[in-house]
């Protein structure tokens, strides 16, 4: 394993061959959380790549991502482990009348009868591990304070059986979208990484990663539009994957040119609210009419 | 200097550093500075921005905590290098070798500032701000004011973020600079400017904490939109999530005795299960005045428009505005989204100045009494936005006094920081004998409040 870990070039150019293009402190932090063992915790606004780079890290170091979903109301029998109560009835009954009671509840609260979630099986798995533990700001605090043993250790304590430690030690990445403040005591354990949406040439390049088919003038084009969207007060600003998509759309279409009209018929691939939809087609669309008209012509 | 002396150095520093993080307000314990250690010890230091983002990743964890992180850091080890050099007696050559660089070509140095700015090159930036300051430092007499000086050179270099379309084609700075980048490099000859400086005086200037306005409620009309949407996104979701919180505080849960006899229906009349009432989250009715005269407008309107966008929270709201006289409102912000068009709107319609232009709380107190007076009873929340100043009138405590007497909970919010209060004409003290005063003059200290008003009654 890990070979990819060894220094923060190795890791950047772990992620570049994977189709992920990170920015400066990213592969940094990544490097530094596999040398220190430190689960990272991810913040940014949404579509920055966040869940993208625990794909990435799982790609590079050719582990498998377990994934853990958060959400309001997420307690402990969905995400580390419950015990499987149908089966357990289902013992007893067949032991029938002549097991003493020590026996069938040892037997009983054994691992047979163990439902693994999410987090158990990150750290019961044989093989390392990449363990995402997604949007992490939806759920209680009290699912946090759980957590804690789980990201400082590597262990968790069911009652009936004792500690689970982990064999391997897994990379663990937690994503929040800044939605509620994280407790003090979570973040200290965490190493910090801030996505923000990328600069422009970085954006260019990641766009052309992904749609290399793409014109070059047209993608930088696209870029420098999302990049002035983004600037206007919108309810949700377009993210990256946006960017792409819209990249995507522009080739089947086979456009040769971002003008008013295609950018009109195009832009709701980038803004999904109806007032954003307005303040955009107002402030942009505006911009953009003469100066592709102006463009446009001497190259005819 | 011998490794060990120099690596005690440096945890001595670290530490130094932290306790300056702490002191700005950045909360980083001994875990996270053992962490910056262990850190430090995995990365070459030869690279300035590793080693700054590593520390960050360590030791500065959400997004205001890094905004705070990066001056600081700034700031500590521009000083830490200076004191250095003057310690050591280190000069460097340029402040007075300026002869030994003949004419500087200035348009060729306009170009290459400008294709590095295109390109974003850090140290290619930080090299050509000390040229253009050593080749404008002697064209013209420098200000003295690092400030002006800056501007003066960024407009002789003619660089500007927007497209100058007369300029040749061939030209970086033709259609516009990079807005970051420009701001980068002013960063940079305000830095060099300052190091030059020290160096004339041998001193460093004193040390001055953060500006506490860097992280004030937003002022200008300018950068208003985007900060209340933010702000407002994010209580709502902080509202929402906070009930849960106070769930577990619950000591007097009451019995439903008419769904528990129901549900004892099942268990033969014996009432084995208890039913509890259920807590019914608190929605106040409320009252809101704002001062809108111009020393407290924008921090009104900005706290109107974060108490309209929450208003699903209230069962009922009124708002109103005032300056000598009282106005209402409330549907101006039923009618407007936008924050520019309210404050607009306001200006134009609600006709609250009369002719002075200075708030007279006496007379809006009267004002708002026959207004709302039959309305108002324990269950409505006041809630007062104004500097309590009266300019030379009467503030008519006894009428505020029976308002608050009144209505259930009565808050005021003063946007001036707690020092001034009671400095000058400023009476806060006698109105708040007759209610809850908080100051709010930071996006914290608002939330703050709207998390006290909108908790339920009994975890307060």
């Amino acid at each position: 394993m890990a070979t990819a870990l060894d220094s923060v070039a190795a890791v950047a150019d772990g992620l570049r061959a994977v189709g992920y293009l990170p920015g400066e402190s990213t592969a940094l932090v990544a490097f530094l959380a596999g040398k220190l063992g430190k689960p990272i915790l991810v913040e940014g606004p949404a579509g920055v790549g966040k869940t993208e780079l625990a794909k990435a890290l799982a790609k590079t170091l050719d582990r498998r991502l377990v994934r853990l979903q958060c959400y309001e109301g997420l307690d402990e029998a969905k995400a580390l482990y419950e015990w499987n109560y149908r089966k357990q009835l289902l013992r007893i009954q067949a032991e029938g009348q002549g097991t003493g009671w020590d026996e069938v509840q040892d037997d009983i609260f054994g691992e047979e009868f163990l439902l693994s979630r999410p987090l158990m099986d990150a750290i019961t798995s044989e093989q390392p591990i990449v363990l995402l533990i997604d949007e992490i700001d939806k759920t209680d605090q009290e699912f946090e304070a759980m957590l804690l043993e789980v990201l400082s250790d590597f262990q968790i304590s069911i009652p009936e059986l004792g500690r689970v430690e982990a064999r391997t030690h897994p990379v663990v990445l937690l994503t929040s979208n800044n939605s509620r403040e994280l407790t003090e005591a979570l973040k200290r354990r965490c190493l910090y990484l801030w996505l923000d949406y990328p600069e422009l040439e970085h954006e260019l390049a990641i766009v052309r990663l992904h749609v290399p088919e793409l014109d070059a003038t047209v993608t930088r084009k696209l870029v420098e539009i999302v990049g002035m969207v983004r600037d206007l007060d919108l309810k949700k600003p377009p993210s990256i994957a946006e960017s792409i998509d819209w990249a995507r759309a522009l080739l089947l279409l086979g456009a040769q040119d971002i003008d008013a009209t295609v950018f009109r018929e195009t832009l709701s691939v980038i803004v999904k609210h109806r007032t954003d939809l307005d303040v955009v087609a107002e402030r942009v669309g505006v911009k953009l009419g003469p100066a592709a008209g102006l463009a446009g012509q001497p190259r005819i | 200097m011998p490794a060990s002396r120099a690596s005690e150095g440096i945890a001595a520093r670290l530490v130094e550093f932290g306790e300056q993080l702490r002191a700005e307000g950045v909360g980083s314990g001994t875990a996270e500075l053992l962490d910056a250690f262990a850190v430090l010890e995995q990365i070459s230091w030869t690279e300035p921005e590793d080693f700054r983002e590593a520390l960050a990743a360590t030791l500065a964890k959400s997004q205001e905590d890094r905004r705070t992180f990066e001056l600081v850091f700034e700031r500590f080890f521009f000083r830490a290098a200076e004191s250095a050099a003057i310690r050591e007696g280190v000069r460097e050559g340029a402040a007075d070798g300026s002869a030994e660089q003949p004419d500087v070509d200035l348009d060729e140095l306009r170009r290459q500032i400008a294709a590095a700015l295109q390109q974003g090159s850090e140290s290619l930036m930080r090299d050509l701000a000390r040229l253009a300051i050593a080749a404008f430092g002697r064209r013209h007499e420098g200000s003295g004011v690092i400030g002006v000086d800056v501007q003066r050179i960024r407009r002789a270099l003619g660089l500007r973020a927007e497209p100058q379309h007369e300029l040749p084609d061939d030209d970086p700075r033709r259609d516009g600079l990079p807005r970051e980048a420009l701001r980068r490099f002013e960063a940079l000859m305000r830095r060099e400017l300052e190091r030059a400086q020290i160096e004339r005086t041998e001193q460093l200037p004193p040390s001055r904490p953060l500006n506490d306005l860097d992280r004030a409620l937003p002022s200008g009309p300018l950068q208003d939109l985007a900060a209340v949407h933010r702000v407002v996104a994010q209580l709502k979701r902080r509202l929402k999530t906070q009930g849960q919180e106070t769930r577990g505080h619950q000591h007097h849960a009451h019995v439903d005795v008419r769904r528990t006899m129901r549900a004892s229906l099942q268990t033969g009349g014996v009432p084995v299960d208890l039913r509890y009432k259920p807590v019914r989250p608190r929605r106040p009715e409320i009252y809101v005045l704002c001062d809108v005269s111009t020393s407290v407008t924008s921090a009104s309107v900005f706290f109107l428009s974060v108490l309209h966008a929450l208003h699903d929270s209230f069962r009922k709201m009124r708002s109103f505005v005032f300056i000598e006289r009282i106005s209402e409102v409330t549907d101006v912000f039923d009618r407007e989204r936008d924050f520019r068009a309210v404050s607009e709107a306001i200006a134009r319609d609600a006709g609250v100045a009369d002719v002075s232009g200075y708030t007279d709380y006496g007379r809006v107190w009267s004002e708002f009494r026959a207004l709302v007076e039959d309305e108002l009873h324990p269950r409505a929340t006041v809630i007062v936005l104004g500097d309590a100043r009266k300019n030379g009138r009467d503030p008519r405590a006894d009428v505020f006094a029976q308002i608050a007497a009144r209505a259930g909970r009565t808050f005021w919010l003063n946007p001036e920081p707690r020092l001034y209060w009671n400095y000058g004409d400023s009476v806060i003290s006698s109105y708040e004998r007759h209610c809850q005063a908080f100051e709010c003059w930071t996006t914290g200290q608002l939330e703050d409040f709207v998390k006290a008003l909108t908790r339920p009654p009994h975890a307060a």
